[in-house]
């Protein structure tokens, strides 16, 4: 135990899900549902890993993995990116911002489970 | 649009004579009623002078009637003719911006 | 058979019924447009008739019988004026249409820089010289009822003529109200009345044709014995004072461009300049037949009737005495035209200009802010011009009183002529002189209008009533040479003669003199320009520089003064020729100019101008400066104000080029988020159903967990469902493909049904409503309708952000469509946005609102289909969504209303 995930999306029962299968695998999930003050969330709660969506209310996920990255108590934090406008340019866009990894919804279970593992050493 | 016509011709237009003699003739029409009707102030007022010399009102009558019947004949003439023709004096350009079709009630 | 009072009066009360309904079916007829004949140039002629009054149907021959000939001087001076159109009354209309005057105080104000205070003095001049000519259509008609009632054996004992006279007067005001302002619409224009006054115009010439015939074929025996007739009468000779020819001549001729009447009907009702071409001659026939048979009925009459008998009824008495009654009842009616058609025109027009000249501009400074804050100003018009009448006739009444009734018809009117005639030298001079000022209009004005009170009103109320005796033998407090009758001690003048000689001549002396020695305000000169060079150039260099206005200011505005219909169908029209949609133009100096005309057709030239002003802000000043530095010739001015048409054309190009550009991009922009706004509304509700599908696959869970995410998987799977349901409808309606279930229906039916729909029953959202107007019967497909109304409803639920949100869903019919406002009370849509709301997933607040935005797509595609449109409505204080619908529901089957995508 010990290992905490910040969820950040918007949409109730994708949140919903998100938690029951992390909670399943032993992370502890924390979440939130817009974007203006998502960066501080994440200063404050300090999680070992960020699902972040990219079309959120108030500021894109792009926005906020820009200031995400330029801080430095979050500059390496894992970021899982999560976007349902699965275009290459979504995709490059992420990868340039600094996105650990990239998914496009709808995703299967196991997929996000085997990237969390990858992106945070138990 | 943007171009208006100068109001001031460089040059004479090739307008229609005719056009411009009867705009003459409509100019001119108050002027004949004028003069025509102005004789009668010669009949004298009829305060002195011997009764014969003076006019009859039948005779009067007669004349400044027959004056207006040329008159009218005249003025309908001239205006049907203009009418024919362009609605505007030559060196007129038509209203650039009046009120637009419709708008009066 | 005995024509008793009360047949008369039977008569004329049918006769004006017959009137009504004439007006009545011609506004209908204009209303439907089908109004052409309405204008055509015989009604013009005929309508220029009202220049005949009961001073010509009675008084004239009164006036043979006295003077001869000289009667012949009332209608030759309009003659000449007519036939010699091409100088004068050619000009004076296209002026009037240009600048859309609405009266004579309106031509003299605007021309003179649009000065409050010329309108006022103008209007005050006109409302004291119609006195005497309402006075004088009160006696003629009371007379002629008294000529009838004592010729009746019945023998009821004669009513005192003062009484007679009131009810008259009474009944006249009564009946020119409900002709003049029966309209909400203060219009300038009434063509109910302008046909009224044509019908009228041929009763009582044929009238005095009827009784001219009679007497000539009947009772002389044909021309020659008539002609002997008058040779052996007592105005067999030509006596005639030269001065009183040639000068009442010109008065007459004067009188007829001044008289407000016949300014209302010459200018301010013409719709066609051509008509004019018409008029030149006819009319001067019509005058001429007028006249034609007056002396013979004089010379009859005097040989006829009893030493003492008024001359003035010889019309009337004439027929009665021969037993031709019927005949008589039918000169009665002439003359009771004449004074009618007279009494209504004069009456509106001194209405207009009271209204707009002293009450508008009154009413304005007392409600402080002017037009923007204020209420609705045309009923405050309408009652304006109502009490104007009333007291117009209360005035004549009076003068009636006062003047004792006894006086000769043609003496009465020509105490009126030489007043109005005072405003000739100013409106000659402002129309051919650019020299011509404000301070030179007043001060002629000043003086012909005090001299022709002293010389010719104040003396024509009787001997000794107003001015003592004593001062008109010897002058005020002895000073021999202000004698009204002899001033500066030339004696000896016939009074009329002195009157018309020293008021024209003081006051064109004075006009003159004060233009050469004052100088003119900018915006003098160029109304100045503008008037005299009226064929040159008739676009308006006054011009209001854009971009400051507020068009949605300018709209609320307009909207109190013109109707709210009446000036968004006027904004819609120019910002289509803007090449714009929805209501808003581009306040460009062009459509500010027009505007302001329009207004000044309700308001008045002056108060228009201030309302604009107002909401232009410090715009006038900056002409003015602009205008003062843009000095001297007529070329410089033409120029300057050519290159500012030029630039400011430019501009507006470029600005409309720079709108075109940002749709543009902005339409491309959304046709590429098009894809991946379907793409994330479709792989948004997937997820979940994906994620949960698998946890239910994988993971074992206990029975609550199973129904639980069993629920969500269901409420995803619907949304998904619903979504594809709307874009599958929106293809649908693009392609035209839809199938319309069209039948008749009730408009408030289909509402009540949305209403239920968007769940409007929950008290978060009021809905005021009228039943009695949305009874409509309505061919079109309801459930589509509903389907729009729904939308419409829901979304103002959703997004009125007022603290007790009210929806106002008011319903009118023009005929052909009708048009379904949504108006709540919440801030309304941004003006930049209001352009893309009806783009596909275009969401105005980033607030989650459920929809995936397709909703307002949706509806614009169904109207189209349906006929109709529905758009964006600014200006009503709050969102406001305006639907129109076909009556008649005719589907278009053509291209969709949105190719672009």
């Amino acid at each position: 135990m010990g290992k905490r995930v910040l969820v950040i999306e918007d949409e109730p029962n994708i949140i919903e899900a998100i938690n029951f299968i992390l909670s399943r695998d032993g992370w502890g999930v924390d979440t939130h549902s817009n974007g203006h003050d998502a960066v501080d969330v994440v200063l404050a709660k300090a999680p070992n890993l960020v699902i972040l969506d990219v079309m959120l209310p108030g500021r894109s996920g792009y926005d906020i993995l820009k200031d995400l990255r330029a801080h430095p108590q979050t500059a390496q934090l894992p970021v899982l990116m999560l976007t349902a406008r699965g275009q290459n340019k979504d995709r490059d866009m992420a990868q340039r911002l600094g996105a650990s990894r990239f998914m496009t919804k709808p995703f299967s279970n196991a997929e996000v489970l085997e990237a969390l593992r990858s992106l945070v050493p138990q | 649009m943007a171009m208006r016509p100068k109001s001031s011709p460089l040059f004479l237009e090739r307008r229609s004579y005719r056009q411009r003699r009867l705009m003459d003739a409509a100019r001119l029409m108050p002027i004949l009623g004028a003069t025509l009707w102005a004789v009668p102030l010669l009949w004298g007022d009829g305060g002195q002078g011997d009764a014969g010399a003076r006019m009859s009102n039948s005779n009067a009558m007669v004349y400044i009637f027959g004056v207006w019947v040329v008159l009218v004949g005249l003025t309908m003439w001239v205006s049907l003719r203009l009418k024919d023709d362009s609605a505007e004096p030559p060196s007129t350009s038509p209203p650039r911006q009046g009120p637009p079709p419709g708008a009066a009630q | 058979m005995i024509a008793t009072l009360n047949l008369l009066i039977a008569v004329c009360l049918g006769y004006v019924a017959l009137l009504f309904l004439v007006a009545f079916l011609a506004e209908r007829a204009a209303l439907r447009g089908r109004g052409a004949w309405l204008r055509s140039p015989v009604v013009y002629t005929l309508s220029l008739s009202i220049y005949c009054t009961a001073w010509t149907f009675y008084g004239a021959v009164g006036y043979a019988a006295r003077a001869g000939l000289e009667y012949l001087t009332i209608y030759l001076g309009p003659t000449l004026v007519m036939i010699g159109w091409w100088w004068l009354l050619r000009k004076l209309v296209r002026i009037g249409r240009t600048q859309r005057l609405t009266s004579v105080a309106d031509l003299v104000s605007s021309r003179y820089g649009k000065s409050p205070a010329l309108a006022i003095f103008v209007t005050l001049i006109a409302a004291m010289g119609l006195m005497p000519y309402i006075a004088l259509q009160l006696q003629s008609v009371t007379e002629s009822f008294t000529t009838f009632a004592r010729m009746d054996d019945s023998a009821m004992t004669l009513e005192d003529p003062r009484a007679i006279a009131f009810w008259v007067a009474a009944g006249l005001a009564l009946f020119t109200i409900l002709f003049g302002t029966r309209n909400l619409d203060a219009n300038e224009r009434h063509h109910g009345v302008v046909i009224a006054i044509a019908v009228e115009a041929v009763v009582k010439l044929f009238a005095l044709l009827a009784v001219g015939v009679f007497v000539v074929w009947w009772v002389a025996g044909g021309v020659g014995p008539m002609l002997e007739k008058i040779d052996a009468s007592p105005i067999r000779t030509w006596q005639m004072d030269g001065g009183r020819w040639a000068g009442l001549t010109i008065l007459s001729a004067a009188a007829f461009l001044t008289l407000p009447r016949m300014f209302q009907v010459m200018v301010v009702e013409n719709e066609d300049e051509g008509a004019l071409r018409t008029a030149s001659w006819a009319f001067p026939l019509y005058l001429m037949l007028m006249s034609l048979f007056v002396v013979p009925i004089a010379v009859v009459g005097l040989e006829m009737m009893p030493q003492g008998a008024n001359p003035d009824m010889f019309v009337l008495s004439v027929p009665l005495s021969q037993g031709q009654d019927m005949l008589a009842l039918l000169s009665f009616l002439g003359g009771f035209s004449s004074a009618t058609s007279m009494v209504i025109v004069a009456a509106i027009a001194l209405a207009t200009m009271l209204s707009n000249h002293l009450v508008m501009p009154l009413w304005l400074r007392f409600t402080g802010g002017g037009a923007v804050i204020s209420g609705d100003v045309r009923g405050v018009v309408i009652q304006a011009r109502r009490i104007s009448i009333i007291s117009v006739m209360g005035f004549g009444y009076l003068y009636y009183r006062l003047s004792g009734g006894g006086t000769a018809l043609a003496s009465i009117g020509l105490v009126s002529f030489v007043g109005l005639a005072q405003v000739l030298p100013a409106m000659m001079g402002g129309i051919f002189w650019r020299g011509a000022t404000r301070i030179g209009a007043l001060v002629g004005l000043g003086i012909g209008f005090v001299l022709w009170l002293w010389c010719m009103l104040l003396p024509s109320l009787g001997e000794g009533s107003i001015i003592p005796a004593h001062v008109m033998a010897h002058g005020p407090f002895g000073m021999g040479w202000l004698r009204p009758y002899a001033l500066f001690g030339i004696d000896g003048l016939d009074p009329l003669v002195h009157a018309i000689l020293w008021t024209l001549l003081l006051n064109t002396a004075g006009f003159v003199l004060g233009s050469l020695v004052t100088f003119p305000t900018p915006l003098e000169r160029l109304q100045g320009a503008q008037f005299v060079n009226v064929f040159q150039h008739s676009n308006n260099p006054q011009s209001w520089s854009g971009g400051i206005a507020q068009s949605e200011d300018l709209m609320v505005m307009a909207q109190r003064i013109l109707g709210a219909s009446e000036a968004q169908a006027l904004f819609q029209d120019e910002a289509a020729r803007q090449g714009l949609k929805g209501y808003l133009p581009e306040p460009t100096p062009d459509f500010l100019a027009l505007l302001e005309r329009r207004l000044s057709g309700s308001v008045g030239a002056a108060t228009a101008h201030a309302m604009v002003g107002q909401i232009m802000g410090a715009a006038t000043v900056s002409v003015e400066d602009l205008l003062a530095v843009a000095d001297e010739t007529a070329q410089m001015m033409e120029y300057s104000s050519q290159l500012e048409t030029k630039s400011e054309e430019l501009v507006r190009t470029a600005r409309q080029l720079r709108a075109a550009n940002e749709k543009l991009t902005k339409l491309s922009v959304q046709k590429d988020a098009f894809l991946s706004q379907i793409s994330h509304e479709l792989r948004t509700p997937m997820t979940s159903i994906r994620a949960f599908s698998e946890i239910l696959r994988d993971l074992g869970l206990n029975p609550d967990e199973q129904k639980k995410y069993a629920g969500i998987i269901h409420d995803e799977a619907i949304r998904l469902t619903r979504l594809l349901d709307d874009l599958l409808d929106l293809s649908v309606l693009e392609n035209g493909q839809v199938h319309l279930n069209v039948r008749s229906c009730v408009l408030a039916e289909v509402l009540d049904h949305a209403q239920a729909a968007a769940g409007a029953q929950d008290g978060t959202l009021r809905i005021r409503r009228r039943r009695i107007s949305e009874e409509v019967m309505l061919t079109t497909d309801g459930d589509r309708l509903s389907q729009v109304f729904i939308n419409l409803v829901a979304n103002a639920r959703k997004y009125c952000d007022a603290s007790a949100p009210v929806l106002t869903i008011s319903v009118r019919s023009d005929g052909a469509m009708l048009t379904v406002d949504f108006v709540d009370n919440g801030s309304g849509i941004p003006a930049e946005a209001q352009d893309m709301v009806f783009e596909k997933f275009s969401r105005v607040s980033d607030q989650k609102a459920g929809g995936a935005g397709l909703g307002l797509a949706i509806c614009r595609e169904i109207m189209a289909r349906l006929g109709g449109s529905v758009g964006y409505l600014p200006g009503q204080g709050g969102g406001a969504f305006r639907v129109s619908i076909p009556i008649q529901g005719e589907v278009t089957m053509s291209q969709p209303a949105s190719t672009q995508s």
